[in-house]
């Protein structure tokens, strides 16, 4: 009995440490995950959110990092998946001019906007990618390893 | 020196489902350490360790970078090792996003010769091939450390495919053994994907006969 109450205690305890401390597909690592189901290979990116709760906490802002990364985001993908979770903030088109102003909006949107619960589903296939604690679950069943 | 990150919040019972870092761990930390300076110069910006475990690695990458610096992305099939990797980079106050994914797979499209620095501390342990493939399927503790034939079963499937991934000024570290064969795997690597390779550390501990092998991709003749 105590021992049952104990790791009961413990994994409450547990899952609730990890519900502060943890919890993160942000949209800079959504841009970079494409289906990789067996044979899904064309229109299998970005896939899209399902039934996403979202965190929103900060993170150290770095210039440098945004103007370096800015060249592997595909531009239009980060743009729909953040209007899909609510925010509007960024142009259509990827501006020229990298001035403070935007790169704070790119900031907030990349870095910022934590998926902890929901899914996400490939465009293509309909495979369905969970996420639970803020971690995606990109694995295959070995039927579906291409 | 760079401060060995606090793994002060993972308990023993966390060790009975994941990899607690040991000597194989501690040779790639060491040799991270000594690149420090190399490393930063590159101005990495997406790192991905494969297999990442109780996230050891990465959080140290992470403070020798600087966490706001770089994407920190890794990879594992084990759910319990996701979840040590998300708290060790919270406790150390590194970004470390940990997905539940076996090798690269997920990123193989959109981190086409986008990955600065790829770290991969793999199952290295010869064993039968029974006893690998029923550790990754059931990807648990034995995961860590079963590598069927020559220990090289999973490390082969990602040398195929680490010069898709790597930048063009991308560095790939690598731990292996000496029955991994070394110079195998970088006339390989050097014949095949045109990657050099060197032994950035070797040391021994035990039993094991421990190297970090270095790679990148080859200067182009001038
Ligand atoms: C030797 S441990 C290294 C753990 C940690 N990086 C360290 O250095 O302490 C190998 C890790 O690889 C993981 N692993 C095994 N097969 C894998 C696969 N197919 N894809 C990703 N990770 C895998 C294991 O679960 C384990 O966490
Ligand atoms: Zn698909």
């Amino acid at each position: 009995m105590l021992l049952e109450a104990c790791s009961l205690c413990y994994s409450v305890l547990y899952s609730s440490i990890l519900a502060v401390l943890a919890g993160m597909v942000r949209l800079i690592t959504h841009n970079l995950l494409a289906c990789h189901a067996k044979g899904c290979t064309s229109n299998n990116f970005p896939l899209q959110f399902q039934d996403a709760a979202i965190e929103l906490r900060d993170a150290e802002f770095n210039a440098d990092f945004l103007r370096g990364f800015l060249p592997r985001i595909e531009w239009p993908a980060l743009v729909g998946a953040a209007r899909q979770l609510g925010d509007a903030s960024l142009p259509a088109e990827q501006p020229e001019m990298l001035d403070d102003e935007f790169l704070q909006k790119l900031h907030h949107v990349l870095l910022e906007i934590h998926v902890e619960e929901g899914a996400m589903v490939c465009p293509n296939c309909k495979h369905v990618y969970p996420i639970s604690n803020g971690i995606p679950n990109m694995l295959l069943a070995e039927h579906e390893i291409g | 020196m760079i401060p060995t990150p606090d793994l002060s919040h993972l308990k023993s019972a966390d060790f009975e489902h994941v990899y607690e870092p040991a000597e194989d761990t501690f040779i790639l930390l060491d040799a991270l350490e000594e690149d420090a300076n190399d490393l930063r110069d590159l101005q990495p910006r997406t790192c991905l360790e494969i297999g990442s475990g109780s996230g050891c690695v990465t959080a140290f990458l992470g403070s020798i970078l600087g966490s706001a610096s770089s994407l920190y992305l890794t990879t594992d099939i084990n759910p319990y090792a996701c979840k040590c990797t998300k708290t060790t980079g919270a406790q150390n106050k590194v970004p470390i996003e940990p997905l539940l994914a076996s090798l690269a797979s997920p990123f193989r499209r959109r981190l086409r010769r986008s990955v600065d620095i790829l770290l991969f501390n793999p199952p290295y342990v010869p064993t039968e091939s029974d006893e690998a493939d029923s550790a990754q399927q059931h990807a648990d503790i034995a995961g860590a450390w079963a590598g069927g034939r020559d220990g090289m079963v999973l490390t082969d499937i990602l040398l195929e495919q680490v010069e898709s991934l790597l930048s063009p000024t991308g560095r790939f570290y690598l731990v292996a053994v000496k029955q991994n064969d070394i110079k195998g795997i970088c006339q390989r690597m050097l014949e095949r994907h045109g990657l050099q390779g060197e032994v950035a550390l070797q040391r021994r501990a035990g039993r094991e006969h421990l190297f970090v092998l270095r790679f990148r991709r080859q200067q182009p003749a001038t």
